[in-house]
């Protein structure tokens, strides 16, 4: 699996487990600062802008939020 | 020859009663009641002779040595099994009494050669001390008893023999594999002079069921059960007390060497963490550190396809600087990093942090923790606001119920499963939470009470299920969730568990434990006074390991079971220093004590001491670096004690990365799988060799002490320390006890610790400071470290990795006694003698479905890879289910496991790989593949030395 297919898998995965929150998006979000390194918040970013990654609505709406602080 | 310690005969009594004052021989001695008079003796300073007595065992009695007059009564009472009363007046000297005991000792002299200067236990034999002190040279009944003097010796464990001609039968080796061990693999057949101490049923030691813990080699008062070594090279003349470097239990051990030679490691009695008793690997197997295939000269190569070729210390240090500087010169900055190692001590780790931080410059940290623990730290900061277990070990001796999860200890951590085993057979209940049938299911004078067979990845919907039965069938412990834990959440759990999703019958086509049992499980466990959860990484290497350990700790926070002794949440760690490691800042979110890289303040701190400015992003994990590296942004990596190649998931992907890497620098004490991929060779030292402290499952801090010289010259930490030199980052410590202090400085929960203090206490638990300046055995007292316990949601989300039809059998994987983790240092011992090869554990019926019979060749294919191993039919694990060990490299069981991994750790699922069996004839392509590459790395390495 390509670097960005697994980054995308991660954070899907991130994504199901908060999906029981009614602040899904926030933890999602929050989870992903907290944890990743910039750079792979930035190639999933990249990835997503590709058009090619299968995210969740709620990783994408997370994804919106990276680096707005 | 070194003093032994002072042994008191008896045990101290388990509760403290009143004062009793009492005289001996016209010394006045106090002690608490429950006493024997024989500890009463030795309290006063008076050595009572004795033979079967010793303060590790409850007195037993029946050597008749010990005997006293006691004013007042009639006849001789044994000294071990006498009470204390207050105003005794004891006697331990009298001609009748001498003459008593000479006659006693002569009837063990008639049945014992009497050849002590030509015998390997002259000087360190408790009859031989006896018979002197009474001034026993022979015996009225003759020197020629047949009872014993003809017996055969038996050699057939590697480790000890015994010798029945030297057995003066007094049990104590009996009584310490039943109480201490909790084996009972040895007994005692005959009567009178005819009877002798056998091994199972009368079988050599090696074919019985003696696991070599050593126990009845350490109680042996003769030379009947003695160490090989000291056998062939005599009695030891120097001990050090340090701490083994095999699993989480951290014990205590007396390293006693001869001319500079370790001969054996003794259980230290004072081990805070082991309490005397030991296990296989650090009782016996540490000749791997002067195996001949050490590493003891740096080496480094252009390329993988090159010889090696071996350098001085400041070149190898100067190549990989430049290097590494070349890298981030064309990479960028972020493009290297580093991995701390659990084997390494807490200093060691430490500056590997450091180093990665301020040389590198990057926060590319992280340490094999990853693949184990790293949910531990998440799930229990998430709750309870700290990344650790919240008890010692003997608070196990308090609980009215343990609840097993995902754990083997009597594998994988086998002193604490003693320690766990004798509460058990004193009544406490047990409930074991596994997949497979585990030993403690069903052992000596051991039955579990609820064996829960739950499937591979059910883990969660289990544990919201035993959280569920509690909620709704009204077991909470009200009051405590109401002083102790935060509202707002917990009233969102208890909603949230409460639904009928989480319903044990809801999750019993989910989890396969029969509803019913469920329930009566979750019951027992809510109404026990006392309940405790032990788990390992059948918790944490999981999709949702994360999620299981905050269930977990929410179990144990609604039954109230947290903040006292025989409770708690309680992870066993795998290796000796995953605590210690994860402690001192490996992972490249957070700074040593667990605090996040964001927050600036803290960083601020670091800041100053370090001399440096530090990013304020995490790094990545190590998963994240492989994957990086095949992508072409991660290009160099310092792996130090560590061997990613064999330990790590899905190898294909592993040996990729590790591939893609421009500079490789592997710090290890041989020549790893990982090292085969290495361009750089740093050597290691064992834990004999350097100094520092280890940080056990129970957050105990303790000392490593060098007992030998590194055999490269440098410590690990001198080895790190010179690196950053190299690359221009200063480092000065002149002894790990100067790390230890900057480690205090900077980190609250270590603020009091220092090795002074360290070998003034033994060990240390910590959080140690103004607050608790000996530390903290109980964590979570009176309010939890976060304040308030947090009740998280866990939801149960399916692992992708499910049974097809395609992959119908689930594998999981765990840990064998004899051999440890990638098996490294198990493997260079004759521990091999007891498992030479991972093997298939596979039910008979998918056995038979699939023609295999016992020891055949398996073809194991997953979607990730495909090995082959040898076939064990056994009901151990249930159908549907195969087990295997991961213990030899060559066996490639993380070839077949995947990619998948914990939601929020990336910790990997090791436990459960789908899978297809087969009977096959040959190894796999990779098995090939990767003995030609092995031989060839070895081959590469040969030229280096010759």
């Amino acid at each position: 699996m390509q670097e960005v297919q697994q980054l995308a898998k991660m954070a899907n995965q991130i994504a199901d487990n908060f999906s029981f929150h009614d602040d899904a998006v926030d933890r999602i979000s929050d989870h992903i600062k907290r944890f990743w390194a910039p750079s792979m918040q930035r190639k999933l970013i990249e990835f997503d802008q590709s058009g090619e990654a299968e995210l969740k609505p709620e990783v994408r709406a997370a994804l919106k939020t990276l680096g707005t602080d | 020859m070194y003093e032994s310690r002072l042994d008191m005969g008896t045990p101290m009594p388990l509760k403290i009663g009143m004062p009793v004052t009492l005289t001996v021989d016209g010394r006045p001695v106090t002690v608490t009641a429950g006493a024997s008079v024989m500890r009463a003796a030795a309290e006063a300073g008076i050595k009572v002779p004795k033979l079967c007595a010793t303060d590790s065992l409850d007195a037993f009695g029946s050597c008749r040595v010990c005997l006293v007059e006691i004013e007042g009564r009639k006849g001789y009472p044994a000294s071990c099994t006498t009470e204390v009363e207050d105003g005794m007046v004891v006697h331990t000297q009298s001609r009748e009494l001498d003459e008593l005991r000479s006659n006693v000792v002569e009837l063990y002299v008639s049945d014992h050669p009497l050849e002590c200067d030509t015998c390997s236990a002259n000087g360190d034999c408790e009859l031989q001390d006896v018979a002197a002190s009474l001034g026993v040279e022979s015996s009225r009944y003759g020197m020629n008893g047949a009872g014993h003097q003809q017996a055969a010796r038996d050699d057939s464990n590697p480790y000890f023999a015994f010798d029945p001609s030297q057995c003066i039968v007094c049990y104590r080796c009996v009584r310490a594999c039943d109480d201490i061990q909790g084996t009972f693999a040895l007994t005692v057949d005959g009567r009178g002079f005819a009877s002798k101490i056998v091994a199972g049923q009368a079988q050599s030691f090696m074919d019985s069921d003696c696991v070599s813990c050593g126990a009845c080699v350490d109680h042996c008062p003769t030379e009947a059960l003695i160490e090989k070594p000291v056998m062939q090279k005599g009695q030891p003349d120097r001990s050090i007390t340090t701490t083994c470097a095999y699993c989480g239990v951290g014990c205590s051990f007396h390293a006693e060497l001869k001319d500079g030679e370790v001969l054996r490691m003794v259980p230290d009695q004072q081990g805070q963490a082991n309490e005397g008793h030991a296990c296989i690997k650090g009782r016996f197997a540490f000749g791997y550190a002067t195996h001949k295939d050490r590493i003891t000269r740096p080496m480094i190569r252009e390329n993988i396809n090159d010889p090696w070729r071996e350098v001085s210390w400041e070149e190898a240090f100067s190549y990989t600087a430049e290097r590494f500087r070349a890298i981030q010169q064309e990479y960028g900055p972020d493009s290297i990093g580093g991995i701390t190692s659990s084997r390494c001590t807490n200093e060691e780790t430490y500056l590997v942090q450091k180093m990665v931080r301020a040389a590198f410059g990057n926060n590319n940290v992280d340490t094999c923790a990853r693949v184990c623990h790293s949910p531990t730290g998440y799930g229990l900061k998430t709750t309870l606001g700290e990344s650790a277990g919240t008890q010692a070990f003997n608070s196990v001796a308090s609980a009215d119920l343990v609840m097993v999860m995902g754990a083997n200890p009597s594998d994988a951590h086998p002193v604490f499963a003693s320690r766990l085993k004798r509460r058990l057979r004193e009544g406490a209940q047990l409930i074991v939470a596994d997949p497979r049938r585990i030993e403690l299911v069903s052992s000596a004078h051991i039955k579990a009470d609820h064996h829960l067979a739950l499937r591979p990845g059910s883990n969660v919907a289990f544990i919201n299920a035993m959280a569920h039965v509690v909620v709704t069938e009204g077991l909470e412990d009200a009051a405590f969730i109401e002083a102790r834990c935060e509202s707002g959440p917990y009233q969102k759990w208890r909603e949230f568990i409460s639904g009928e999703q989480n319903s044990p019958e809801t999750t019993e086509r989910i989890t396969g434990i029969p509803a019913s049992e469920l329930r009566a499980a979750a019951r027992l466990f809510a109404t026990a006074p006392n309940a405790a959860i032990y788990y390992g990484l059948g918790v944490s290497e999981h999709s949702q390991g994360s999620t299981t350990v905050m269930g977990i700790a929410n179990l144990a926070m609604a039954t109230g079971n947290l903040g006292r002794e025989g409770v708690g949440v309680n992870p066993l760690r795998g290796q000796n220093n995953v605590q210690g490691s994860c402690d001192m800042g490996s992972f490249p979110h957070e700074l040593p004590g667990y605090r996040h890289i964001s927050d600036a303040s803290v960083r601020s701190l670091f800041e100053q001491e370090w001399n440096t400015q530090l990013r304020p992003e995490p790094g990545l994990r190590i998963p994240n670096m492989f994957d990086a590296s095949i992508s072409g942004n991660f290009k160099g990596l310092y792996v130090q004690g560590e061997d990613v190649a064999q330990s790590d998931p899905n190898t294909h992907h592993v040996e990729k990365a590790l591939q893609s890497l421009e500079c490789l620098v592997v710090q290890d004490i041989f020549l790893n799988e990982t090292a085969r991929f290495a361009h750089v060779l740093l050597p290691g030292s064992s834990f004999l060799e350097k100094n520092g402290t280890f940080t056990n499952a129970e957050r105990r801090i303790s000392m490593v002490r060098k007992a030998i010289e590194p055999l490269a010259g440098l410590e690990d930490w001198e080895v790190t320390m010179a690196l950053s030199n190299a690359l221009g980052y200063p480092m000065n410590y002149g002894h790990p006890s100067e790390i230890m202090d900057e480690i205090a400085r900077l980190t609250p929960t270590f603020q009091g610790v220092s090795y002074a203090k360290l070998d003034r206490l033994g060990s240390i638990q910590w959080p140690c400071n103004d607050e608790a300046p000996e530390g903290t055995p109980t964590m979570h007292v009176d309010e939890f470290v976060r304040g308030k316990g947090y009740f998280a949601i866990t939801g149960f989300v399916p692992t992708d990795e499910r049974a097809t039809r395609k992959y119908p059998l689930l594998m999981t994987t765990g840990r064998i006694l004899s051999q440890y983790n990638v098996g490294a240092q198990t493997r260079r011992t004759a521990n091999s003698e007891f498992y030479a090869e991972d093997i298939l554990e596979i039910h008979p019926f998918d056995a038979e479905e699939r023609g295999i019979s016992e020891g055949d060749w398996c073809g194991i294919v997953s979607r990730a890879g495909e090995t082959v191993l040898r076939a064990v039919l056994t009901d151990r694990v249930q159908p549907g289910v195969v087990y295997t060990t991961f213990h030899f490299p060559s066996s490639g069981a993380n070839v077949i496991t995947t990619d998948n991994s914990d939601w929020a750790t990336n910790c990997p699922e090791y436990k459960v790989t789908a899978v297809q069996v087969s009977h096959v004839s040959e190894p796999s392509e990779w098995q090939k593949e990767y003995r030609d590459f092995a031989r060839r790395q070895e081959e590469l390495l040969e030229k280096a030395r010759v």
